[in-house]
């Protein structure tokens, strides 16, 4: 029934098929899976810096944002990839109202699944919550971000946005570095890399470091000047500063004093090293500010850019999946 | 009048972890007691006037005693009642269990004793005793009134799922309860340690992002309590454990003579961290599944009597509870109709014989609860046991007589059950 919806471009015949019905988690994708919506997302910088940026690959398909938790980044983020691919987006923001009034999380699946979205994309507080979600549906769903699990298309888009700079992955020495603890970036990066053949590093204090976080790949610094010595990459995460306080750490203060990147401790780094931030950054707590709007080291714009690229060959791949088993 | 009606049970593998006994035999039961057992009982024929059972070779054992179940009643009788409790108890070959007062409300006056008795009664299947509380509401701060409880009939006494966090309220929890000499058993969790944690602390949380509760929580309660009982003299049980620490700290105390005890439940031998999996809320679990070394130190506890008993740890949760994500889930799997063949999993394995894997669940539970029950005995009750120990089969949740369906054990094969159980000398359970 499909037949006459207009692929995308000349070389869409040619996209292998993502081999889940959702992307859930970068842990476990071949890195063959993770090199197709790299190589995809690539042609879509080019179309996004055009005029011109609309396309019908998703025309009379439904694309809904299902925000269990505060986001303008990310949400916006798809939200333009999915109209920007012709899609139909709605966005739900379902903070705390739905779930006072005692709608559980598998029934606010059941009631979206029931109006036949095709890609479903979830953000929720909770880890394991978007699988849990995704058992229950009948469509595509993509993991937006799940408690301190997984934020998938984030490591794609910092995968990108290295890849264009660097050329490959494979080998680089990247440090990832603070709030390692409650990150799903992290981890997610943690699986990116590792499956890529980089090299990764974690930094933190040891209240902000998981247990056994090694077991997954990485090695443990407690210094910047060990954790940063040589990398090519410097990744820095957000603090949450309202829970951080008094509790994991002594004090803002002393944390940017021994963990806050600034020129002095990116010395240890490769001369032409590179800084990057998942958003939104707490300027001057985890990273100098200056440092931060450096055109010639941060890439922090452009990863909100490549962000959007990302997350239009996502929505593609999932529902050109689709397509194929229809 | 009182029941006179004669049971033989005859070609029964006699099965008495008290005596030892292990030997081809029958048994005579009176009404609701134990008249005569033993290897040459009937060797000179069946008497007259008897209902003769042939066991053709089943086992023949003291019915189980689980000494820790949560029951929903009252107040979640949608999760459990004492009468559904009661059903899925005698499927597992359990003739007497001792419930857990967290219930709404708390069993924390004679009142709540009373209740749970009388409702006991009207279910008239398995023997069910109550704990009650420690502390009022379990809130951690006021005793209970212990000694009148006690006489109400409360076998021992617990916060349940809480631990006494409070080092001085247990130092005179403890220091009043040996006054009458109760027992007083605990929860080992620390929970400032736990707080937050939803599974054990390790790579598997970090992989799934999960909040860890660190296995030390655990022995610095332990320890804590322990010298709490050296200052008191008091007898403490520590429930439910499930690290190799729990397990040294207690062979440790053993030596030295305190007055101690522990059990462990079938989820802490037969299963591991590794279970939770993609997010199986029916593997959450307080306290958590813990890694394999851990598992294994609770086999050798077990093995070498450090552990005290098997208890099954049931704890009923509905859909609602456990079709959530994962951190907001509560705690808890059943397992009245899994203890007895999970106990045997470790007899088939060779790590326990069967007397020992027995022991575990009759006579050693039954002795620290203070219950003459237990043993295959002349005058004992007949609460009895007879069972297949090399049957195999698989779980399936839905055969289940439990109100709800959360165990983590679905689908899993293992070998024994309970064929019949009978609870003084009337039957509760046939499995034909």
């Amino acid at each position: 029934m499909n037949a006459e919806i207009p692929l995308p471009g000349s070389d869409s015949r040619a996209l292998p098929v993502f081999p889940h019905r959702d992307l859930l988690g970068i842990e476990g994708l071949p890195r063959q899976a993770i090199t197709s919506i790299l190589d995809r997302a690539d042609t879509y910088v080019a179309q996004n810096r055009k005029p011109d940026k609309k396309t019908a690959v998703l025309r009379g398909r439904t694309v809904i944002n299902l925000f269990f938790e505060n986001s303008t980044r990310t949400r916006t983020s798809f939200e333009l990839a999915g109209k920007r691919l012709g899609g139909d987006v709605i966005n739900m923001s379902v903070s705390a109202s739905s779930v006072k009034k005692g709608e559980t999380l598998i029934d606010t699946a059941l009631t979206l699944s029931a109006m036949h979205p095709d890609v479903l994309v979830v953000r929720h507080p909770d880890s394991g919550a978007v699988s849990l979600l995704a058992q229950k549906v009948n469509c595509a769903v993509i993991n937006a971000g799940d408690g301190a699990h997984e934020h998938p298309t984030q490591a794609l888009l910092d995968a990108l946005t290295i890849r264009r700079r660097r050329g490959h992955l494979e080998g680089l020495i990247v440090a990832i570095c603070g709030d390692i603890l409650h990150s799903r970036v992290a981890r997610s990066n943690i699986h990116l890399l590792n499956a890529m053949g980089a090299r990764v590093r974690v930094v933190a204090p040891a209240t902000l470091m998981p247990v056994e976080i090694e077991r997954l790949g990485v090695e443990v610094h407690a210094t910047m000047a060990g954790g940063l010595k040589d990398a090519d990459i410097v990744m820095m995460l957000r603090l949450q500063t309202e829970r951080m306080s008094g509790r994991y750490i002594p004090s803002i203060r002393e944390y940017f004093h021994f963990f806050g990147l600034d020129y002095e401790k990116l010395r240890a780094a490769k001369p032409d090293a590179l800084i990057m931030h998942p958003g939104p950054m707490n300027r001057g707590i985890e990273i100098d500010s200056q440092l931060a709007d450096d055109i010639h080291r941060s890439m922090i714009l452009e990863q909100v850019e490549l962000g959007v690229a990302i997350r239009m060959a996502c929505l593609e791949l999932l529902t050109q999946r689709a397509r194929a088993t229809i | 009048m009182p029941n006179t009606r004669r049971t033989a049970y005859f070609n029964a593998r006699l099965l008495d972890p008290a005596t030892g006994l292990d030997a081809p035999g029958a048994l005579l039961t009176e009404g609701s007691r134990i008249l005569d057992c033993g290897p040459t009982l009937f060797n000179d024929g069946l008497p007259d006037g008897v209902d003769a059972i042939d066991l053709g070779g089943l086992c023949l054992a003291p019915g189980l005693v689980d000494m820790r179940v949560t029951i929903g009643e009252p107040g979640e009788e949608h999760k459990e009642t004492i009468l559904s409790a009661s059903r899925a108890a005698a499927a597992g070959g359990i003739t007497a269990v001792a419930m857990l007062p967290h219930t709404e409300p708390v069993i924390d006056d004679e009142a709540g004793v009373e209740f749970v008795a009388r409702r006991a009664r009207e279910a008239k299947l398995v023997k069910i005793f109550c704990y009650a509380a420690i502390t009022r509401k379990l809130a951690g701060v006021d005793l209970t009134e212990m000694g009148l409880l006690a006489r109400a009939g409360a076998v021992a006494f617990t916060d349940g799922g809480h631990a006494v966090a409070d080092a001085l309220v247990m130092r005179r929890a403890l220091s009043y309860a040996s006054t009458f000499d109760l027992l007083i058993v605990q929860h080992p969790e620390e929970p400032r340690l736990a707080e937050g944690g939803v599974m054990n602390a390790g790579e598997v949380a970090t992989r799934l992002g999960l909040a860890g509760i660190p296995r030390e929580a655990e022995v610095i309660m332990i320890e804590r309590d322990l010298r709490l009982v050296e200052l008191t003299g008091a007898r403490y049980h520590a429930a439910h454990i499930s690290t190799g620490e729990a397990v040294e700290a207690i062979r440790r105390a053993k030596r030295r003579g305190l007055r101690v005890s522990c059990d462990t439940a079938p989820f802490y031998f037969a299963l591991t961290e590794v279970d939770v999996g993609e997010y199986r809320t029916f593997a959450r679990l307080s306290p958590p599944l813990r890694g394999e070394m851990d598992r294994r130190a609770i086999v050798e506890g077990l093995r070498d009597g450090t552990i005290d008993a098997v208890a099954s740890d049931h704890t009923p949760q509905d859909q609602d509870s456990k079709r959530v994500p994962f951190a907001q889930a509560l705690p808890g799997a059943i397992g009245l109709e899994t203890m007895l063949p999970l106990v045997l999993e470790q007899v088939h394995r060779g790590h326990l014989s069967l007397l020992q894997g027995l022991d575990l669940m009759t006579r050693r539970p039954a002795d620290i609860l203070g219950l003459p029950l237990g043993r295959l005995a002349a005058g004992a009750a007949a609460d009895l046991v007879i069972f297949d120990p090399d049957i195999p089969w698989r779980v399936d949740v839905d055969q289940f007589r439990s109100k709800t369906r959360n165990s983590p054990f679905d689908e899993r094969p293992l070998m024994g059950r309970a064929v019949r159980t009978i609870v003084d000398g009337r039957i509760v359970f046939d499995a034909s």
